[in-house]
């Protein structure tokens, strides 16, 4: 999109909403972040004694009818949806769009999952083999677990009328779902987009499926400690849950109504590994890819560069980004790049992993904060870049960039602007 | 039989998120108690269960008020 003839519109980020392990709520979540604190614990939600990991990020203390969700609402929608509705909540007020309602047919909703209604589908399938299919199956199971059911929901309580519908690329669906939502007000089909992710799989299949992939840490003993980005002894990810999403919005009609803007998105890219269906291609040739192409989407040189938001999860791939951001930033990536894995204190939220992560972006953007790599106590020699170890820093850059990379061989990368 | 009355309201009630002072045997499920299609299905099978029957679809398009679910219970179960 960088060669058309007529400059193309600049999207503004005017809102975000934040419901993760940390906290619910963008200061709850973003005030920990810069503590350095963790946000994982046990698995309080079902029975683990038989896995082989039972801790996670779950989000805590959360109140449906605190964001106008009826009692018989939750059991309509899975926790994925009312994360998602609680979190637009937020955006749309900071965006101050409850009192400045954008013209419906002018606004739309990417919001996306990896996984969808993980919970009510196990509950289902459990009532099912009780009682048959006639009373073992709610009238509202299928839009109770379907994942475009978020933007569904989200579009029917604010009257948005514009595009609706979800992305779905595992651990880069927000990522995706974030830029893809940009393209749309670029090309001028929308205004406004209430785009990120959201996830709720801490159950036991959700749970399960990566326990027997081996791909989760099993330092059950130290929750807080688990989540350990390129160190040494990093021996999984940790699975987390929430939602993240954020009000993008044409830089001119935000600037027109007086909006504070927290930053502005100014490039992205998305490509493909085509090479295995879990593990990262050799070197990280396709993130190095399309970090590249991010910053040629951006039209910026490596250098203008200040931080990165790495993918990076806890596990062996941890070194391979480092290796494809090497790649990518050239000399940049040893003097004066810092990069840093904020899973460390929230885990992984899979779906809503790069709406999280994003948001992290535009606010130490916005504060002039850089967020830490907390556990990081001994680094793997293979993983030696500047990853602002365990304390947040005060530095104000002027780009930052978000890395998601999915299950698929799929990758997404954000570059955000600081809006003085 | 006001003893089945009594339940099916409870049933109403917490199906459908409302008030036993609410749930008058004129009551319109879909007009005065805002259930849409879905949430009558739920009900009609919550009164199933609870009662030991099985409301044929054709039944259920004639359940509109609180007094029909009243009055189908009372002349079906048991």
């Amino acid at each position: 999109m960088s060669t058309s003839s007529h400059a193309r519109r600049r999207i503004a980020i005017t809102g975000v909403g934040l419901v993760t392990p940390l906290g619910i709520g963008t200061d709850a979540t973003w005030s920990r972040v810069c503590a350095g604190e963790s946000g994982i614990g046990p698995v309080t939600r079902f029975d683990t004694s038989e896995f082989t990991t039972s801790i996670a990020g779950e989000v805590r203390d959360f109140d449906p009818a605190q964001w106008g969700i009826a009692k018989r609402e939750t059991r309509q929608m899975d926790l994925f949806i009312q994360y998602a509705l609680a979190a637009t909540d937020m955006a749309v007020k900071q965006a101050g769009l409850d009192a400045d309602k954008p013209d419906p047919e002018r606004w739309g909703c990417y919001v996306g999952a990896g996984m969808g209604g993980l919970g009510i589908i196990e509950s289902t399938i459990k009532s099912l083999t009780e009682k048959g299919p006639r009373h073992g199956i709610s009238p509202f199971f299928t839009p109770s677990v379907i994942i475009n059911l978020a933007p569904g929901q989200i579009s029917i309580r604010y009257d948005v009328r514009g595009p609706n519908f979800s992305m779905v690329s595992a651990c880069s669906t927000a990522a995706h779902s974030l830029g893809e939502a940009a393209r749309l007000i670029e090309r001028g089909d929308a205004d406004l987009m209430i785009a990120g992710g959201t996830e709720s799989t801490v159950t036991p299949l959700g749970l399960g499926g990566f326990c027997s992939a081996r791909a989760l840490s099993q330092r059950n003993d130290e929750p807080t400690k688990a989540s350990r980005p390129f160190t040494k002894s990093r021996d999984g990810f940790v699975l987390s849950e929430g939602a993240a999403v954020m009000i993008l919005e044409d830089m001119d009609r935000a600037k027109a109504r007086g909006a504070a803007i927290i930053a502005e998105l100014v490039g992205y890219a998305a490509n493909s590994d085509a090479h295995h269906i879990t593990m990262p291609a050799p070197g990280g040739a396709g993130a190095r890819r399309c970090m590249e192409l991010a910053l040629e989407d951006a039209g910026l040189a490596p250098e203008q560069v200040g931080y990165i938001n790495a993918h990076a999860t806890s596990t062996t791939a941890d070194s391979i980004e480092t290796a494809a951001i090497r790649g990518a930033f050239g000399a940049h990536a040893d003097k004066g790049l810092a990069v840093s894995s904020t899973k460390s204190m929230h885990g992984h939220l899979l779906g809503a992993a790069g709406g999280l992560e994003a948001a992290i972006c535009a606010l130490a953007l916005r504060d002039g904060i850089l967020p830490p790599t907390i556990n990081l106590d001994d680094p793997d020699p293979e993983c030696d870049l500047d990853y602002v170890p365990h304390e947040a820093r005060k530095t104000q850059v002027e780009y930052a960039m978000s890395n998601s990379f999915g299950f698929g061989g799929t990758n997404a990368c954000l570059i955000l602007r600081h809006v003085g | 039989m006001s003893d089945i009355k009594d339940q099916v309201v409870e049933i109403i009630c917490e199906q459908l998120d409302v008030k036993p002072e609410d749930v008058a045997e004129a009551k319109s499920f879909t007009e005065d108690l805002q259930a849409d299609s879905l949430a009558i299905v739920e009900l009609v099978l919550a009164l199933e269960e609870k009662f030991d029957v099985k409301i044929p679809d054709d039944e259920v398009d004639k359940i509109k008020t609180v007094g029909d679910a009243i009055n189908y219970i009372k002349n079906h179960a048991g």
